[in-house]
């Protein structure tokens, strides 16, 4: 199971260094927003693969929450975004 | 090989699984050119690589309130991933750094200048009703 998490650790810290690259970028909010959600997702991997090998439900709750407050982050730029920038 | 180990085995197999695809809506997020096919990344690939990632965590821990709280998590994200892709799209679309040669079907064509005169109409309107 350690091979397993060296392996998944070292995965998700790539995803989230590009992930990273994309916010610094940009463009636009909207991509952003995107890379935002897609760097939530990515945490929340983590957070279930620590629960997975130490066999330790602690972290679960936070899943929950993540998972339903998340989209919220991209709604509302998505919302106020709109309203900024008329084409 | 006992029934722990297998089932070790498997949930080590998903947790890789899902990170791999991470892995690839991160890359996907560096090399696809405009926001719409981003989005696109954000919400395919990155919602089944946590699925795998979460039905591996179940695989692992096997006690009964655990899986449901993982499963509830996996029911959350599919149903809160559509909304803020819908959103981050609908706002997107009539922007023109959205690389319209590279969309298939493009069903809000006839409706640009619509949209567009929606749009530019919008930050007039400062009525309660639609600030609130």
């Amino acid at each position: 199971m350690t091979v397993v998490a060296v392996i998944v650790t070292a995965l998700l810290v790539a995803a989230g260094g590009l992930t990273l690259v994309r916010i610094i970028r940009g463009p636009s909010i909207l991509d952003r927003a995107v890379a935002t959600d897609v760097l939530l997702a990515v945490v929340g991997a983590a957070i279930a693969t620590e629960a997975a090998y130490s066999r330790d439900a602690t972290a679960l709750p936070v899943l929950v929450v993540l998972a339903l407050v998340g989209f919220v982050g991209s709604v509302s730029v998505a919302r106020f975004a709109a309203r900024r920038n008329p084409k | 090989m006992t029934l722990d180990t297998i089932l070790d085995t498997v949930a080590g197999v998903c947790l890789v699984a899902g990170a791999l695809l991470c892995l690839a809506a991160g890359i996907a997020l560096i090399r696809f050119p405009d926001v719409l096919s981003r989005m696109h990344a954000a919400a395919k690939p990155q919602v089944l690589g946590l699925l795998l990632v979460l039905l591996g965590c179940a695989l692992r821990l096997r006690t009964g309130v655990d899986i449901t709280t993982l499963v509830l998590v996996g029911l959350f994200q599919l149903a809160t991933a559509p909304v803020a892709a819908h959103m981050v799209g609908r706002t997107a679309y009539p922007h023109d750094d959205i690389r319209r040669d590279l969309l298939i079907t493009d069903e809000l064509a006839g409706d640009i200048d619509r949209i567009r005169a929606d749009r530019a109409g919008e930050p007039q309107d400062t009525s309660p009703a639609r600030t609130s």
